[in-house]
Formats: structure tokens, C-alpha cells, sequence
């Protein structure tokens, strides 16, 4: 009887969940489903949901009409490049304050948490002034230095985080057993790290693919990633639904996908660590 | 275990971290400073290096920076009423038993990966716009008649858009809270009779207070600068200029970069208030 009214229970949770989960959802899923209709059948009044004449035409169109390709190339090196060059900077820094800390470390920690905490409107115009000084408006190493510096404290801290969870101990019996300082950090130490610098360099692609402010102003087209391309994408009359829902689909399905393996290295990354 | 020669390498270690971020802060924010006590209009060819306090004294005292003030309070408290009071519910309803868990956690959590961009513009277009979206065929569903959302309602309109894509955050960190909550104490006070409103109360809420304070704070800090939304939906027109796009205004777009700097200034002041709070949260944490 007990286990009857638990299921029944169990039923009406998931009823109420799905559905609630569903109507969050559903702008991406409306998105995704006019990207395969015609412009006409769009618009259509009533709207139509899933019968009607699926066509990949938008697709083909935006891949062939549109600076697409170049922004999508512009997005990944971009999103790939600023984290890497923020993953070389920040190892050495989040190993040494996770391995030999010392007073300062909380100190460090927080003044560059507190970097992050300055509002991108402060340094504007000196920063475009810089880059028109050295020539590098509207270029791809802009953006990924940009980027990387606004993400750097995020990468930190998260690999900081990761780091402190390797036992001392282990190295310290590594050590007994003869292991140089090179063999230590090659076959003890790496091993262990390397799922958390995976997963750091995960969720700050994510970061810097949707990274919407430094992007839209400091580039016009030649660097112009996704953000921007899509931000200038409209047409004079409304016949425009299906080809943006194409874009759109195209820009954010490869972040959603490896959004989802990485809700949990989310909350860590976010957080710095406040919520566990 | 930490030897001189190791802090030595430990401390040569840490310094590119520190020397570029260093840079990152200081240089663009002098330059800020100093900027935003001189009258530069680059496009008229006016460059007066010094004019004291005449920058912050028309800035502070437009009209345009107190309404900004009010719309960026306004936006800011509205996104985060609708994260907050959605995160909790949805964060205790998805740690209720059912079938399919792992999927409803993923629908929930897609907005916060969709680029800002794309979600103000399929807001902007296929829900919100008065011909054709979605929302005006549901109010004639109803009889009712099609509302322009973006030009009667805009502030609210960007606040609807911010909020979905920052829900999924507030449900994240608010759900690892409450699945760190002890069932014992639950079922405890579910024996003693303690019914379910106070049980949320006495119990539930005050454990989450912690997680909520944080993603209160981060998110204020993150939303003081929201920017593309109300680039693409608004352009700041309509009521829905922050402060962030009057100072991106009055810098990029009319060219005053001495008032623009001085804005910038006063934007990181106050985003500094709140930092403040964050960073002593975060701080303690370290220690334990």
C-alpha cells in the first residue's frame, strides 16, 4: 500500500517536472524546430508544430550566404585559443598556491577573484584606445587576450580547487621511492590533475563562446565570432524566422552539448568554491 | 615540506598569473582615472588634460545617470526576484523522487549555455514581436488583444529574457544546496508533525540562505554589466538604458570620453559594494 502511494507520488513529481522542464526548454526547442521550415510556414497563423514539410534549406542558406563560416572559425579559435593560453598561464600558478602555499595565497586568491569583479564599462575606451594603438582592432589575438584575461581569475580558481583535492601525502611517498621532481610531476602528479584542468578548460570554452560584450565591440567582421554575427543578423521584413533559427541552432548546439557534460564543474567554477 | 628553494619556484611560478592580471587592472583603469578629469571629445579635437571634478559633477548630476541608476536597480532586482524565488521551487522539485531526472535537469539547464545574443533575438523575434511571435498568437488564442511587449514593456521584456537565461544557474547552485541537506533532519521534524510550509521555513530556507547569498551576489556582479540583451532587443531606447550601456553610450557612441570615464569610475565603485560582500563570503570559505 505504502509503495502504491509513493509511486503514484512519484508520478505526479514527474508529471509537474517534466512539464515545468519542458516550458523552459521550449524556446530552444521552437527555435530548433523552425530552423527546418520554409519562411512562409514560419509565420504561419496558427503556428505549426511538427507537421509540416521539414526542409534543411535554411541551413544551406545561412552556410552559403552569410559570413557564417568565418565566424564560426572565428568562435572556436577564439573560445579554444583564449583558454589554452589562460590553461599555461594558470597551472603553474594554481599548482604552486595548491602545493607550497604560503601567507599570501588567500590574499592572491581574492585579488584576483576581485579582478574578475570589475565592470568592463571601467576600462572601455582605454582599451580600445590601446588596441587601435597597436593595430589589432578587429583582430583574433585581441579577442583572445581580451578573453583570457577575463577569465584568467575563473581558471585559477578552479584549477586551484581541483589541485587542493590531491593528497600531499601521495608525493611525499613518490619521493620516498626515489622519484626526481620530473618523474613526480610526469607519472604521479599529472595523472591526477589532468581530469580537473579537463574540465576547467571545458567550461571556460564555454565562457568565451558566449562571451557578449568584448566581442560585439572591440571587432566588426574579420574577428566577428558568432555573438556578433548573430547580433547583426536581421532582415527589412519579417521573412527572416527560419534562417535565424538555423543560425541560432548552429551557434549554440555545440556549447549546449558540452554545457550539459559540464553542469557540475559549473557550480565549482562559478562559485570559487562558496557552494559545495 | 615547503623548502626555501621550493617557495622560490612556487613564488616564480605564481608571477605570470599575477603580472598579467596586474597589468590587465591597473594599466586601462589610470588611463580610466585619468581620463575622466579631462575634457576629451575626440570627434570635436578637444583634449583640456585637467579639469578637475566637472565630469563626475555632470555626470552624477544628469538626469540620464539617475534614471540609469533606477533602471539598472530595477532590471537587477527583477531578475533576481524571478531566479531566486524560481531556483529555490524548482531546486526542491527536482530533488523529488521521479523518473527521468537526468533528462529534466538538462532541459532546465540548456538557457545558461545559449549565447545572450541568440536568446534576445529569438525572444526579441519569434515570442515577443507583435506581428509574428509567438506571444501575440496565444493572446488571440484567448480572445485578447496582440501586446507590443518590447515598446510597452520593455524593461520587462529584457528582465523576461536575463531571467530565463540566469534561472538554470540560481536552480544549479540552489539544488546542490539542498541535496547537501540532511534527510534525517527532514524526517524528523515530518514525525514530529512539523507540517510542509514549516518545515520549508524553519528548516529548508535557512539552509539554503548561504547558497542563496552567493548567487545573489554573483549575479549581481554579472548582471550590473548585462550589455548584448538590451544591445539587440532596445538599444537602450524605451526606458532600458543601465548604467553599463549609458556609459557605453556616452564613450563609443557620442564620443564624450571624459564624461564616459567618469561613469565608468562610478560603475566600478558601486560594483565594488557588492564585491565586497562576495569576496568576505568567499574568503571565509577558504579557511575551512
Amino acid at each position: 500500500m505504502a509503495r502504491a502511494i509513493s509511486n503514484r507520488k512519484k508520478i505526479m513529481w514527474t508529471a509537474l517536472s517534466w512539464g515545468i522542464g519542458l516550458l523552459i526548454f521550449f524556446p530552444i526547442l521552437w527555435t530548433f524546430l523552425t530552423s527546418f521550415k520554409s519562411e512562409a510556414t514560419a509565420i504561419s497563423d496558427p503556428p505549426v508544430w511538427f507537421f509540416f514539410d521539414w526542409t534543411t534549406q535554411n541551413y544551406s542558406d545561412v552556410l552559403e550566404r552569410s559570413n557564417y563560416p568565418l565566424a564560426l572559425m572565428n568562435s572556436i579559435i577564439i573560445a579554444v585559443g583564449s583558454t589554452l593560453l589562460g590553461i599555461i598561464i594558470a597551472v603553474p600558478a594554481a599548482w604552486a598556491m595548491a602545493f607550497v602555499p604560503g601567507k599570501k595565497t588567500k590574499d592572491v586568491l581574492l585579488w584576483m577573484l576581485s579582478t574578475k569583479m570589475l565592470p568592463a564599462v571601467g576600462v572601455l575606451y582605454p582599451l580600445v584606445l590601446i588596441a587601435k594603438y597597436f593595430g589589432v582592432m578587429d583582430s583574433r589575438i585581441l579577442l583572445i587576450v581580451v578573453l583570457m584575461l577575463i577569465n584568467l581569475p575563473i581558471i585559477v580558481w578552479m584549477l586551484y580547487t581541483y589541485f587542493r583535492e590531491i593528497p600531499g601525502e601521495i608525493l611525499e611517498a613518490a619521493r620516498m621511492d626515489g622519484a626526481g621532481l620530473k618523474n613526480e610531476i610526469i607519472y604521479v602528479l599529472t595523472p591526477m590533475a589532468v581530469p580537473g584542468i579537463a574540465s576547467t578548460i571545458l567550461l571556460n570554452i564555454i565562457l568565451a563562446w558566449n562571451e557578449a560584450f568584448w566581442t560585439i565591440i572591440l571587432t566588426t567582421v574579420n574577428a566577428a565570432p558568432l555573438t556578433k554575427f548573430i547580433s547583426s543578423f536581421s532582415a527589412p521584413e519579417g521573412l527572416f524566422y527560419a534562417k535565424l533559427s538555423a543560425a541560432s541552432i548552429m551557434a549554440i548546439a555545440p556549447i549546449l552539448i558540452m554545457g550539459w557534460f559540464s553542469q557540475k564543474q559549473l557550480v565549482r567554477g562559478l562559485t570559487f568554491g562558496a557552494v559545495k | 615540506m615547503a623548502t626555501e628553494h621550493s617557495k622560490s619556484s612556487a613564488r616564480l611560478m605564481i608571477a605570470p598569473a599575477v603580472f598579467v592580471l596586474l597589468v590587465w587592472m591597473l594599466v586601462p583603469l589610470c588611463m580610466t582615472l585619468y581620463f575622466s578629469f579631462a575634457d576629451y571629445r575626440p570627434m570635436r579635437g578637444t583634449f583640456d588634460a585637467w579639469i578637475g571634478f566637472g565630469n563626475y559633477a555632470s555626470f552624477l548630476t544628469s538626469s540620464s545617470f539617475l534614471s540609469s541608476v533606477m533602471v539598472t536597480l530595477q532590471m537587477v532586482a527583477g531578475i533576481l526576484l524571478i531566479t531566486i524565488g524560481g531556483g529555490v521551487a524548482l531546486a526542491l522539485l527536482l530533488d523529488q523522487p521521479m523518473f527521468g531526472q537526468g533528462i529534466v535537469r538538462i532541459l532546465v539547464i540548456a538557457p545558461f549555455f545559449v549565447m545572450p545574443t541568440v536568446s534576445a533575438l529569438v525572444w526579441k523575434n519569434m515570442f515577443f514581436n507583435v506581428d509574428n511571435g509567438l506571444f501575440s498568437y496565444l493572446w488571440k488564442f484567448f480572445g485578447a488583444q496582440p501586446y507590443d511587449f518590447l515598446s510597452q514593456s520593455p524593461l520587462l521584456s529584457i528582465v523576461v529574457i536575463v531571467a530565463w537565461q540566469w534561472l538554470p544557474f540560481a536552480t544549479l547552485i540552489l539544488l546542490t544546496a539542498v541535496q547537501s541537506l540532511s534527510s534525517e533532519q527532514l524526517e524528523a521534524a515530518e514525525m514530529d508533525g512539523a507540517p510542509g510550509y514549516s518545515r520549508f521555513w524553519y528548516i529548508i530556507l535557512p539552509h539554503l540562505s548561504r547558497a542563496i547569498t552567493v548567487v545573489i551576489l554573483i549575479q549581481t556582479i554579472f548582471l550590473l554589466s548585462i550589455f548584448a540583451e538590451i544591445f539587440v532587443t532596445t538599444n537602450g531606447a524605451f526606458g532600458t538604458r543601465t548604467l553599463t550601456y549609458l556609459v557605453y553610450q556616452r564613450v563609443l557612441e557620442s564620443q564624450n570620453i571624459g564624461l564616459g570615464s567618469a561613469g565608468g569610475i562610478v560603475a566600478v565603485i558601486l560594483a565594488n559594494v557588492v564585491a565586497i560582500f562576495l569576496m568576505r563570503i568567499v574568503g571565509k570559505n577558504l579557511d575551512t
